[in-house]
């Protein structure tokens, strides 16, 4: 290239950056909305959870099959890292004072700064399936903490949030889901 | 009636910016000077217009008007006036309102002070801001209307204000934000006005310095405000979560950081002007890219607005149109310009250049850190871990280097410097900072490479200001130094780094922190401080019941302080939040916060001592106060004074008493 040629490439570089960034950004956004404006739904819907074999914040092991006891759980994907699992934590507490069983997926973290945080918080949850590596994140498709999966009797996914789960969340979508497969309130 | 009102004056500032847009454009190209006139008064018009607008919406939150969807989702009738009055930008349709709003004032103070400035530049500039107003009122109407109604179901009572954002801090935290954002749309809108007329010369960065200045100082105090916030508010002692959210406001202030610095060179050598265009441009592109990020839903976050993909869409595709079009016609007129002069490796300028490439790269890793969750999930790659660890990285890897250039580029000569003369003034310095770095860490009583480094730094930067003092005083210009408020603007905001950095250094490697269970009575050590827990009382706020603990703090045997952290319960949504207890201090804070009750009567209870954490907001503080300063050397003054000499400039002016009036 001659040096003008090369000057007259490079001058048109940020407009070439930013035309690729713009196209990328037009697909997240496509992305987003055939999975249903901002209540992502998974692939996974209507699947069996994914199978994985790991240990829990108890250190006991932990897998799928636990899933399919015939009662409805929530599993609950969070970190201490991040700032909205902090800002969900009430809410999911009333929840399960309200009877609804509700297993955490401690997605990368460590044990050491996740129990601290449970210590804080409050372990409100009925055991938590250690996902250091983000591993079973993958398979389940989780694209930031906090998510909240609706798994029903025989294990199979029927609901996906990503994001803060709160009142009008569970009221407008979450609750119906969660009593169609059983679920049981008291009041 | 008052959301109609409301809406009406919106679409009549939507017309008044479309005129503002075109007919200064049109006057400029078939040279008819009433037309390239009338930017000033539509500028203010729109501004009218807009400010009335917002008015309406403001006295629909005053007079619990439920039967408007936003205000029956964002307020209620127990909310104190104030928070009734800042619920206004609580969500998104209200706060792009207030964008607006921010947006069409700045416009208008650009119309006032730049009637010294060549008409056709002027006119250009100003129809480019009219352009942006016109977007953005064009998308709160298509798919943000804030004053739709919900008749004839009007709502009995509004669901509340997110509780989050009940607070003073966050009152004042977006507004601040807000400004600072956009006032970089100045320096966008003189870019493409430069670019359009062909006009990139010293005066051209002269007299966009004082507006990049004030709209960067804003942004870093609106900034130091969320962090502030998020101390206090989310009762974790954090104060900076790289959340998506704030990254998107650090984006752009990165780059006006860079855009600050350019201008200098641009001004004082005439050097970088295309570099300095660039970068004007992208500043305002990452306020725009932020403003998608966060409301179109594609990017989830603490912070993210009710999220809409045709919002987004629409937004995309303004986004493409501005900075896409602006970035085109940058290539354009660069293609054709004729380098200027090079510039010496060892001098002021190649200093500053490589303070730009540093911010350059690093605002290149936060963006890739935060778009990097949008990228594994379009492009299904296994994923490898970006959270804090991968940001604070490369925070040290790029702001050592950045802070050592910066202790040695303030006292660099324009031009060409001796390299004997900046060896010889190296020593010193060096010495200094080595010898009081660990000093200062033995009397600190510890060692990490945190602490020692960031005191290293800071101290290094300080010591060449002082040696400059020293060389200055001994060459007998001392005094000439002294009297520039230039120099004196930089030394604050230097002065503010070096601050930041101890604070973010030192309260990262000392803060002490338990976790433990409280019942009355229940004393804890921590740090040298003993802790006393003495029980919670129930206290009601206006639209919330509190659990207020009490916890005496002493130190030797002396009473330290009193603390009362809360937990709040929010009446309408049934949100808990906690609110920290707080003893500040130079030297150290006292955090007090509560957690979950345990039975008993007990409290789970996170106490921690954080030294120096302070300094990161007071750094702040400086840093922004140092670019104030900094713009009030008398040759700005000059520039940006009154200049009545033009029937158009008296012309705006009685039109912008109008307004303001």
């Amino acid at each position: 290239m001659t040096p003008e040629a090369s000057k007259r490439f490079l001058v048109f570089a940020p407009l070439a950056a930013f035309v690729f960034l713009s196209v990328f950004f037009y697909f997240a956004l496509q992305l987003r909305e055939t999975r249903g404006g901002d209540e992502l739904t998974s692939a996974l819907i209507d699947r069996p959870f994914p199978s994985f074999e790991l240990s829990g914040l108890d250190n006991d092991m932990h897998d799928q099959s636990e899933f399919s006891t015939g009662q409805v759980t929530l599993v609950n994907v969070w970190g201490s890292w991040c700032p909205s699992c902090r800002y969900e934590h009430p809410f999911l507490t009333e929840l399960v004072e309200a009877g609804v069983p509700l297993v955490g997926l401690n997605y990368k973290d460590t044990p050491a700064a996740a129990k601290d945080w449970l210590d804080y918080f409050g372990d409100i949850y009925q055991y938590h399936i250690q996902d250091q590596d983000g591993r079973l994140g993958v398979d389940l498709g989780v694209y930031g903490a906090p998510e909240t999966f609706i798994v029903d009797g025989e294990g199979m996914i029927r609901y996906k949030r990503v994001g803060v789960v709160d009142q009008r969340v569970w009221d407008d979508q979450m609750k119906a889901v969660y009593l169609q497969y059983g679920g049981q309130l008291n009041d | 009636m008052y959301p109609e009102f409301g809406l009406i004056a919106l679409i009549f500032a939507g017309f008044l910016a479309l005129l503002q847009s075109s007919l200064p454009l049109v006057g400029v190209r078939s040279k008819r000077p009433e037309l390239i006139a009338s930017a000033g008064p539509l500028s203010a018009l729109v501004f009218l217009a807009t400010l009335i607008s917002y008015y309406y919406l403001t006295m629909s939150f005053m007079a619990d008007d439920f039967s408007v969807a936003y205000v029956a989702n964002n307020s209620n009738s127990l909310l104190p006036w104030y928070y009734k009055f800042s619920a206004v930008w609580g969500a998104h349709e209200g706060s792009m309102l207030l964008w607006v709003l921010v947006l069409v004032s700045w416009t208008l103070a650009v119309a006032v002070f730049s009637r010294g400035l060549q008409k056709d530049f002027r006119a250009v500039a100003l129809a480019s801001q009219g352009m942006l107003a016109l977007g953005f009122i064009l998308f709160l109407l298509f798919t943000s209307n804030p004053f739709e109604r919900l008749l004839p179901f009007s709502a009995p009572e509004g669901s509340d204000l997110n509780p989050l954002l009940q607070d003073v801090g966050l009152i004042f935290h977006p507004p601040m934000l807000y400004m600072g954002y956009v006032g970089f749309s100045v320096a966008f809108s003189f870019a493409l006005a430069a670019l359009i007329c062909g006009k990139l010369d010293p005066m051209w960065a002269k007299w966009l310095r004082p507006w990049t200045n004030i709209a960067w100082a804003f942004l870093t105090l609106g900034i130091a405000l969320g962090s502030w916030w998020a101390y206090y508010e989310l009762g974790w002692g954090g104060w900076w979560f790289w959340d998506p959210v704030e990254n998107a406001s650090l984006m752009p202030w990165i780059v006006g950081t860079a855009l600050v610095h350019s201008l200098a060179v641009a001004e004082k050598r005439n050097l970088f002007q295309s570099w300095t265009v660039l970068l004007a441009i992208l500043a305002f592109s990452l306020s725009l890219l932020g403003t998608f990020l966060v409301r179109s839903g594609v990017l989830t976050s603490v912070h993210a607005f009710a999220s809409d993909p045709e919002r987004g869409l629409y937004i995309l595709i303004f986004l493409f149109v501005v900075i896409g079009g602006s970035l085109f016609l940058y290539g354009l007129r660069m293609a054709d310009l004729k380098p200027t002069t090079g510039f010496e490796p060892l001098s002021a300028e190649a200093m500053l250049l490589v303070n730009n490439l540093l911010l350059i790269l690093f605002v290149s890793v936060v963006l890739l850190g935060t778009l990097y969750p949008l990228l594994v999930e379009s492009l299904g790659l296994q994923s490898v871990s970006v959270g804090p660890p991968y940001f604070n990285l490369f925070l040290v890897i790029i702001g050592a280097p950045l802070m050592l250039f910066m202790g040695l580029g303030q006292r660099m000569r324009w031009r060409r410097d001796e390299l004997s003369r900046v060896i010889k003034s190296i020593p010193l310095p060096l010495i200094v900072s080595v010898v009081l770095a660990l000093v200062f860490a033995w009397m600190l009583g510890s060692f990490k490479a945190g602490l020692v480094g960031a005191l290293f730094l800071s101290i290094w930067v300080v010591s060449h200001l002082i040696e400059d003092l020293r060389a200055k005083y001994l060459s007998g210009g001392l005094l000439k130094t002294l009297k520039s408020l230039t120099w004196w603007g930089m030394v604050t905001a230097h002065l503010g780094i070096a601050v930041l950095a101890v604070g973010i250094g030192l309260s990262a490697a000392l803060t002490e922190s338990v976790d433990v269970r409280m019942q009355a009575g229940t004393k804890v050590e921590l740090a040298g401080y003993e802790f006393e827990f003495d029980g919670v009382y129930q206290e009601p706020g206006p639209n919330y019941t509190a659990t207020i603990a009490e916890v005496y703090v002493w130190k030797d045997g002396f009473p330290e302080a009193q603390l009362y952290p809360e937990k709040r319960r929010y009446l309408a949504g049934g949100d808990v939040l906690t609110e920290a207890g707080i003893d500040a201090g130079i030297g150290r804070d006292l955090f007090v916060s509560m957690g979950e009750p345990l039975e008993g009567g007990a409290w789970a209870v996170r106490i921690q001592v954080k030294p120096f954490i302070r300094w990161t907001w007071f750094g702040a503080i400086l840093m922004s106060l140092g670019a104030v300063i900094g713009i009030l050397d008398k040759r700005y003054r000059r520039v940006a004074g009154p200049k009545v000499s033009t029937s158009e400039a008296s012309e705006s002016n009685t039109k912008a008493a109008e307004a303001t009036a």
